[in-house]
C-alpha cells in the first residue's frame, strides 16, 4: 500500500511517501504565508521523488500546526499521534519520543505498538523551540549550521541566567562584550534549550529508548546537551529527523482499515 | 558603501536632576541608592530623606560600570564629591555588583519602600513593570512588603518586550502610548504570549492590512492582559500605584486601568526611581541608628 504523510509546520512543510513500510519519496518546502500552496508543492515534490502518480496513493494523512490547510488529506492525524507512530516506525523499542520544530516542542510516551500513553507540549514559549537557536545564532553572528559543532569544541559550562529568548539575546550580547569565547557561549545556548526540552519530557517521564525528531535534532551540539541533561548515553535519531511527523502521518494513514 | 545606521527606536530618554534648594554642606546624612536593573540603572542621592539628586540611564553590559556611571550622572549637576555619601545601598538585578555599595537590599523591599515615599503611606499595592520583570507587591503603611509575586522568566509584558516592538514597528518608544490610541476601533489583542511569536503575529497583522498604530494597540492590549493576570494573582487592594518604565506608557496603562477599574495614584517623581529611592531610605535608617559608614 502506498500512502503519503504531510506535515505542515510553522517553518517548513514536509511530505513523505510510504510504500509498504518503506520511505520511497520525500519533499520539503518553506511554508511561507500560503500554507495550501506549500502543501501542494511539497506533495508534488515527494511524488516526483518517489516516481509515482498522485492517483497511486491509497490515502493521505495530514498533520502539523497548519494541518487545516491540507485539503488533500483523507485523514487528519493529531501531531502527538504522528510522532508516536514515527518513533515506533523507526525504532520499535522507543518508549519516549520528543519532536522539536521551529515553533513548537512536543513529547509523547509510547507503548510497544506506537500508541500514545501520555504527552506534553510547548507551543507557548520560544525558549523550547528551534526559534531559540535561530535567535541565538543571530545574536552570536554565527551561522546556524556552525553553532552545534562550535558547542562541541567547548569544555566550559557557563550558566545562562535567562530562560526567555528575548532576555537570552541580551545576555549573549553581554557575554560577547565580556569577551567570553564564542564556543563557550554556544555550549551554554545548547545547554539552555536542552534543559527546556528535558523539563518538558520529564513531565511524561524519561523512559529509554528515547527518540528525538524534528529539525533541531540535526544539531550535534543540541543532541550532546540533550544526552547530558537526560543522563543517557544515546538518544535515537532517525535519518532526516525533520520528516518524523510526516512519516508518522503516512504510517497512521497506512494502518487505517487494518 | 556604508550601511545607513538604523535609528534606535527603543532608546528612551536618560535624565538627571538636582534639587536646587538643598545645600549638601548643611545636611546630616547623605545616602545613596543605586538600582542596577537589567535594562536601566538609577542612582538616587537623598539628603536626610529628601530628594537631592538622581540619574537615570541605560544599563551597560557590565554591572559595576553601570553603577559607577549612574552615580556619576546623578552627581553631574551637583558640586558634591562622591566621598561625601554616608551610606550607599545597591539594589536591582545587578545589586551584588555595585562596587561602592555598603550593602545590598532586594529590589522587592526597595520598590515597596520607594513607592511609600513617592505615593504616600496609603499605597497598598505596587505594580512595578521593569525592563525584564514584572513585580506585584502588597505592602503596609510603612512600605513594608506583606506579599509579592514576580515574573522574571518571560519577556511578555515587560519593558524589553515593548522595546522589541518599537524597534519592529519603527516607532520611537516614547510615542508608542499616544499612537496606540490614534485608531478608529480597538483591535483584538495579539494572542501569542511569547514575544518571539508575537513579533511574527504582528508582521502577519500588518500584512493583513492593519495600520502600525492598530498593531501597537493590539500589542499594548496584550501587554495589559499579561500584567493584569499577574496582578490578579497577588490581589489588588487600593490604593494602587505603578512604578517602573512601563508606568510612562499610556497605551498599556490606560488599557490596564480599564481592566482593574482603579485609578493609579500619581507622583511628581520619575516612576523608574522607586527602587533607588527605597534603597537610599534604607541607608538613611541605618545611619540614624548609628550603623552608617565609619569615617
Amino acid at each position: 500500500m502506498i500512502t503519503a504523510g504531510i506535515d505542515c509546520g510553522a517553518k517548513n512543510t514536509k511530505t513523505v511517501i510510504l510504500n509498504d513500510g518503506e520511505i520511497v519519496g520525500r519533499g520539503s518546502v518553506p511554508t511561507g504565508f500560503d500554507q495550501a500552496a506549500a502543501v501542494k508543492k511539497s506533495l508534488e515534490m515527494a511524488l516526483k521523488n518517489a516516481g509515482i502518480k498522485k492517483d497511486q496513493l491509497e490515502r493521505i494523512g495530514g498533520t502539523g500546526s497548519g494541518a487545516k490547510s491540507i485539503k488533500q488529506a483523507d485523514v487528519a492525524v493529531n501531531e502527538i499521534k504522528a510522532i508516536a507512530a514515527a518513533a515506533n516506525f523507526f525504532f520499535p523499542s522507543a518508549k519516549t519520543v520528543a519532536d522539536v520544530g521551529a515553533e513548537e516542542g512536543r513529547a509523547a510516551k509510547v507503548d510497544e505498538k506506537g500508541n500514545v500513553v501520555d504527552f506534553a507540549m510547548n507551543e507557548k514559549c520560544a525558549a523550547g523551540a528551534g526559534a531559540f537557536i535561530e535567535a541565538m545564532s543571530r545574536a552570536l553572528e554565527t551561522p546556524l549550521e556552525q553553532l552545534g559543532p562550535l558547542a562541541l569544541s567547548s569544555n566550559n559550562a557557563i550558566p545562562m541566567n535567562a530562560q526567555c529568548t528575548i532576555f537570552a539575546e541580551s545576555e549573549v550580547v553581554g557575554l560577547i562584550h565580556a569577551k567570553t569565547e564564542k564556543k563557550d557561549i554556544s555550549k551554554a545556548i545548547h545547554d539552555s534549550i536542552a534543559a527546556r526540552i528535558v523539563s518538558m519530557i520529564r513531565r511524561i517521564g524519561v523512559n529509554p529508548d528515547v527518540v528525538m525528531m524534528g529539525g533541531v535534532a540535526y544539531n550535534p551540539g543540541f543532541v550532546a546537551a540533550l544526552q547530558r541533561e537526560l543522563g543517557l548515553e544515546k538518544v535515537y535519531i532517525p535519518d532526516m529527523p525533520e520528516y518524523g511527523a510526516a512519516v508518522g502521518a503516512a504510517a497512521v494513514a497506512a494502518k487505517i482499515g487494518k | 558603501m556604508a550601511e545607513a545606521q538604523k535609528p534606535e527606536y527603543w532608546r528612551w530618554l536618560e535624565t538627571n536632576w538636582v534639587n536646587p534648594d538643598i545645600k549638601w554642606q548643611e545636611v546630616q546624612f547623605i545616602t545613596a541608592g543605586i538600582d542596577v536593573g537589567s535594562v536601566s540603572s538609577q542612582a538616587v542621592i537623598m539628603a536626610d530623606g529628601k530628594m537631592f539628586a538622581y540619574g537615570n540611564m541605560r544599563t551597560g553590559s557590565d554591572s559595576p560600570d553601570s553603577a559607577r556611571n549612574a552615580i556619576k550622572f546623578a552627581l553631574e549637576k551637583t558640586d558634591m564629591p562622591e566621598s561625601r555619601i554616608d551610606y550607599c545601598i545597591g539594589t536591582g538585578y545587578g545589586r551584588v555588583n555595585v562596587p561602592m555599595a555598603d550593602r545590598s537590599v532586594t529590589e522587592i523591599a526597595c520598590h515597596a519602600r520607594g513607592a511609600n515615599f513617592m505615593y504616600g503611606s496609603e499605597v497598598r499595592t505596587v505594580l512595578d513593570v521593569g525592563g525584564q520583570d514584572i513585580k506585584a507587591i502588597r505592602c503596609d503603611d510603612k512600605g513594608k512588603v506583606t506579599n509579592f509575586l514576580m515574573n522574571d522568566k518571560c519577556a511578555a509584558g515587560t519593558g524589553r518586550g515593548m522595546e522589541v516592538f518599537s524597534d519592529l514597528l519603527s516607532v520611537p518608544i516614547g510615542e508608542v502610548g499616544d499612537r496606540s490610541f490614534q485608531i478608529d476601533s480597538e483591535p483584538i489583542a495579539v494572542s501569542s504570549t511569547c514575544v518571539v511569536y508575537a513579533k511574527s503575529e504582528a508582521t502577519g497583522l500588518l500584512r493583513k492590512g492593519l495600520s502600525t498604530n492598530e498593531v501597537l494597540a493590539a500589542y499594548c492590549s496584550a501587554m495589559a492582559d499579561r500584567i493584569f493576570s499577574i496582578l490578579q494573582r497577588v490581589g489588588i487592594e487600593p490604593e494602587f500605584a505603578i512604578t517602573g518604565g512601563m508606568a510612562k506608557n499610556k497605551g498599556v496603562i490606560n488599557r490596564l486601568k480599564k481592566k482593574i477599574g482603579l485609578e493609579p495614584m500619581k507622583t511628581e517623581w520619575d516612576t523608574q526611581l522607586a527602587g533607588g529611592i527605597g534603597a537610599a531610605l534604607f541607608g538613611l535608617a541605618l545611619c540614624q541608628k548609628g550603623k552608617g559608614r565609619v569615617k
